[in-house]
């Protein structure tokens, strides 16, 4: 788990991973045994491009400390382009954000193959340390989910 | 209130040594809606499936959730299990506690709270899951063959032989390609006419085969199973149904001075002309840029010689428009152009030829009736000297960054032929390697050395220079000499390297197959699946996928008939239901859906809609074709309207997974 | 050994690593017969790293930079760039000129082309 020595600071980290290449190398990296925090929690998507903003948005306003989108590297994608469609949508959300105030280190895009298992425990490692220097989320939260919710209740759909 | 079943694997110690499973199965018990949560040593056991099966029945589960190793992994194996069980299958989710959780962990306490937090994120979808059903499709038994060279002669050869029609879509007067045009083949120096043309005429007389010759695709619509290709039948100018082939025409025809492509314009055919003896179909074509009757209406001498009434000055082209459940590119190669590199002189000298040119100067039906003939002034050569790698191996500005394979083969294949067939010829080899894997390859460029006396140089050709007296002064290295030759020579053979059909892009981006960046079609997988392209339904044969031999290409296109086989004998087709979907009531038609699909799946169409004031109003509306959508997702997240939805990955079934991770 | 290796790198902009070994740089040279070392083994030794022997060599005097190995190589590997950039090492560690306006006369014979005293000239008194 990944800690800030000196606030305490636990974050919580979202990943999205792409089903062909991300989270097949997420999935080798635990073959091989190579260790990333487990503050960071993946979420299937099919492809990099499924992964609207808005569930980016949610996952900060859930109290998310950093998100993180993997997709196959540009040219491989399994859908031929969808990982283009995420770079452009990326590239608007992160300006966007930018513009909000929103440090920027909070979202960050990365390409990881369905081989590149080390890269993908690398890449969760230094997002996770980056994530606790950063310091909780609190900007983008929003305070009337605040962990107060009963446990297991189910999401409005939208 | 849906029920919910949990089951938790150990997986033997690989997630019980790191995750506590038992605090998992009782913690995600207390969960609403969840009425069963198990632990089991191994989940994917045959008993672990009926624990999961027994519990389905035993509760009347709505969902199940299994907190075991990837789902790459066992998707599949607890789907098969759920639906024995009377479940549907998609209303199963898998909770990664090995990969993603044990395995990376050291700490228990830290790996069980993440197991448990995973575990909740699936409950938590699975609580949205709706069972899906796969769509299913009807498959058209028909194949088509883009490409009547023997790659696409062999596919439709063994496609028929399974009892399937096909059609091949050839863009020459004949099928045969560049097979036909070979002298020999390597490493058994048997005559290439001879065991391709009996192969062709099977062709012709199959009554499964259909030959669309002189033809062109125009278009390609549909999907896997149902594609609809329309086909240009090129004008030909002579009735396919009434010329016998006798030849008649070709003989009197007065336009002489047409270069003949088949012998690679080394001579000259007539403007109306049958290409080779064993043309199939053997039906004569005029070639309208030098027929005088065509260009001018003054001749119409074959039309006066034709018994048979075949000439057809008025023909034009026509459309064919025919359905196919599978589609083979067989579309092959060309000889790259070799006169960009001006040191090799091809473009001053005609004794300057590439290999292919060599084969045609070779063979008994080529323009000097098999004897071994300089183009320039007809003599016998003495000295002969072979080039290899010539624009192949090179960086991408300066040629082909591929090896082109064959060239080191039918290179030794061509010295040897004239040193046996006239051995006062001296045969010089410049080679930088010699590459010959292969069943009884090496053995056979050996033999070229040290029987039939052919002097390999490691080294390349730097300048060719043609001198007044007629020969040609080839300046090369020899590199373990550490010497610069001057060599002599009456003919020089460039080993041209091998570039993929210049038709073979536009042909890509119609059937929306994917090519690499030397035009070469992509296979699904390079290792597991070489002979489907990864656009369901397109499969690959011969060298349009990567350079290769005649053993070779024989064999890929005899694997991609076997795939058509295996996809035609289905009578139905299962797709993947997780697919998107519109919701046609808030569907506004802005078309941004079908703009970034990258398989054409969506459609619209004006619907009618009722309105509650009781009126009717038409509105355009999306609508994804299920069989032809590959659940990529994109349109989702670019609609703004949000009425594309991607089942089995729902937008508030991503949300939900999103809330559970975060509280 | 490294250093004077990523000197000549650097300064040539050459990729010595692309070098297939066809020795068609050499087979292009016209004055192949001068050099003791040719141009593929400029490239080779560069690759390992011995640059010492090519300094100590006149080979590298009897480059005529005409450029006819770096528009042949068909692996963009440029071996003249690689001839110059050891020639300028050479004459920038000897820190004096190899030649001087005044010595051009004695060395002019009538089959000397022009442009090879300008080429000379341009080489030997950098």
């Amino acid at each position: 788990m990944q800690v800030n020595e000196q606030t305490g600071f636990v974050p919580t980290i979202v990943a999205f991973c792409c089903n062909w290449c991300s989270y097949a190398g997420a999935d080798l990296s635990g073959t091989n045994r190579l260790q990333y925090p487990a503050n960071v929690k993946i979420i299937r998507v099919p492809c990099s491009c499924r992964v609207n903003p808005m569930f980016i948005l949610r996952a900060f306003g859930r109290g998310a400390d950093g998100v993180i989108l993997c997709g196959c590297h540009p040219g491989d994608c399994h859908y031929t382009t969808g990982n283009y469609y995420t770079r452009r949508r990326m590239t608007l959300l992160c300006s966007m954000l930018d513009y909000l105030g929103i440090e920027r280190k909070r979202t960050r895009v990365e390409w990881v193959s369905a081989a590149e298992g080390a890269k993908f425990a690398k890449t969760m490692r230094s997002f996770a340390e980056e994530i606790a220097a950063l310091g909780p989320n609190r900007r983008l939260e929003d305070l009337r989910v605040r962990k107060s919710e009963p446990e297991g209740r189910v999401p409005d759909a939208e | 209130m849906r029920k919910i079943g949990v089951f938790v694997c150990h997986c033997g110690t690989n997630i019980a040594a790191t995750v506590d499973v038992k605090a998992v199965a009782e913690t995600l018990g207390r969960e609403p809606s969840v009425v069963v949560s198990e632990d089991y040593p191994y989940m994917c056991s045959e008993s672990g499936q009926n624990l999961i099966k027994d519990s389905i029945r035993d509760y009347g589960l709505d969902g199940i959730v299994i907190c075991s190793c990837s789902p790459r992994m066992h998707e599949n194996t607890f789907r098969k299990a759920a639906a024995s069980a009377g479940l549907n299958p998609y209303m199963v989710e898998i909770a990664n506690i090995r990969e993603q959780c044990s395995w990376i962990h050291k700490d228990k306490a830290e790996a069980t709270e993440k197991a448990i937090l995973l575990g909740k994120a699936a409950i938590a979808k699975v609580l949205l899951n709706t069972p899906l059903i796969a769509g299913e499709s009807g498959v058209v038994k028909r194949a088509l063959v883009i490409g009547g060279g023997i790659a696409g002669i062999q596919t439709a050869l063994d496609i028929a032989e399974a009892g399937f029609p096909v059609d091949i879509v050839e863009q020459k007067p004949t099928i045969g390609g560049k097979m036909a045009q070979l002298d020999k083949t390597f490493p058994t120096l048997d005559c290439s006419a001879c065991i391709l043309t009996p192969k062709m005429v099977d062709c012709a007389q199959n009554e499964n085969i259909k030959i669309y010759s002189y033809s062109e695709i125009e278009s390609v619509s549909g999907f896997v199973g149902n594609f609809t290709v329309k086909i240009r039948r090129k004008a030909r100018y002579v009735d396919e149904t009434k010329c016998t082939g006798c030849g008649l025409c070709t003989e009197k025809c007065p336009v002489k001075k047409v270069p003949n492509e088949f012998n690679l314009g080394l001579d000259n055919r007539r403007a109306v002309y049958i290409p080779f003896a064993q043309a199939v179909p053997k039906i004569a074509a005029i070639d309208a840029d030098y027929c005088n009757m065509l260009k001018n209406g003054k001749c119409g001498l074959c039309s006066k010689v034709c018994t048979v009434g075949a000439i057809d000055y008025k023909q034009e082209d026509t459309f064919v428009e025919e359905r196919y459940g599978a589609i083979v590119a067989a579309t092959g190669y060309e000889i790259a152009d070799v006169s960009r590199y001006g040191e090799y002189a091809y473009n001053q000298s005609k004794d300057v030829v590439t290999s292919l040119e060599l084969e045609r100067l070779m063979n008994a039906a080529g323009p000097t009736g098999g004897t071994l003939l300089r183009p320039s002034d007809g003599k016998h050569p003495h000295t002969i000297v072979f080039v290899q790698c010539v624009g192949s191996r090179c960086t991408p500005d300066k040629g082909k960054p591929y090896c082109s394979k064959i060239c080191c083969m039918y290179t030794a294949k061509h010295a040897m032929l004239i040193r046996e067939k006239y051995p006062d010829t001296e045969v010089y080899v410049f080679y930088i390697d010699v590459r010959t894997p292969g069943k009884n390859f090496d053995e056979f460029w050996r033999r070229a050395v040290e029987e039939f006396g052919v002097h390999y140089i490691k080294g390349a050709v730097g300048k060719i220079s043609p001198r007044p007296d007629g020969t040609l002064d080839v300046q090369g290295s020899d590199l373990l000499m550490d010497e610069q030759l001057h060599i002599s020579a009456d003919l020089v053979v460039l080993a041209a390297a091998i570039e993929p059909s210049k038709t073979a892009r536009s042909l890509a981006t119609m059937l929306t197959a994917s090519m690499d960046t030397n035009d070469f079609f992509t296979e699904a997988h390079p290792k597991l699946r070489p002979v489907e392209s990864p656009t369901a339904g397109i499969f690959l044969s011969g060298v349009c996928q990567g350079p290769k031999d005649i053993p070779e290409t024989v064999a890929q296109a005899s694997a991609c008939a076997a795939k058509v086989i295996g996809l035609l004998s289905k009578d139905k087709l299962k797709g993947n239901p997780c697919v998107a979907h519109s919701d046609e009531m808030m569907c506004n038609g802005c078309s941004n859906c079908a703009n970034v699909c990258p398989y054409g799946a969506i459609t619209y169409s004006d619907k009618e809609f009722r309105m509650p004031d009781r009126t009717t109003k038409t509105r355009r509306v999306a609508w994804v074709n299920p069989a032809v959508c590959q659940g990529c997702g994109a349109c989702t997240v670019a609609c703004p309207s949000g009425a594309m939805d991607l089942l089995g990955f729902s937008n508030s079934q991503i949300m939900a997974e999103v809330d559970a991770l975060c509280r | 050994m490294n250093d004077l290796k990523d000197r000549v790198v650097r300064m040539s902009g050459s990729r010595v690593e692309r070098c297939m070994r066809c020795g068609k740089c050499s087979a292009t040279c016209p004055s192949y017969e001068d050099m003791e070392y040719h141009p593929h083994e400029f490239v080779y030794l560069v690759e390992r790293g011995d640059v010492e022997k090519l300094l100590a060599s006149e080979s590298i005097y009897k480059c005529l930079t005409c450029f006819a190995c770096v528009e042949r190589c068909p692996r963009g590997v440029e071996p003249a760039k690689v001839v110059e950039a050891v020639r300028l090492i050479a004459v920038r560690e000897q820190g004096k000129n190899r030649l001087k306006p005044d010595d051009l006369p004695a060395l002019t014979d009538a089959d000397l082309p022009g442009q090879a005293l300008a080429t000379a000239l341009r080489k030997y008194a950098k």
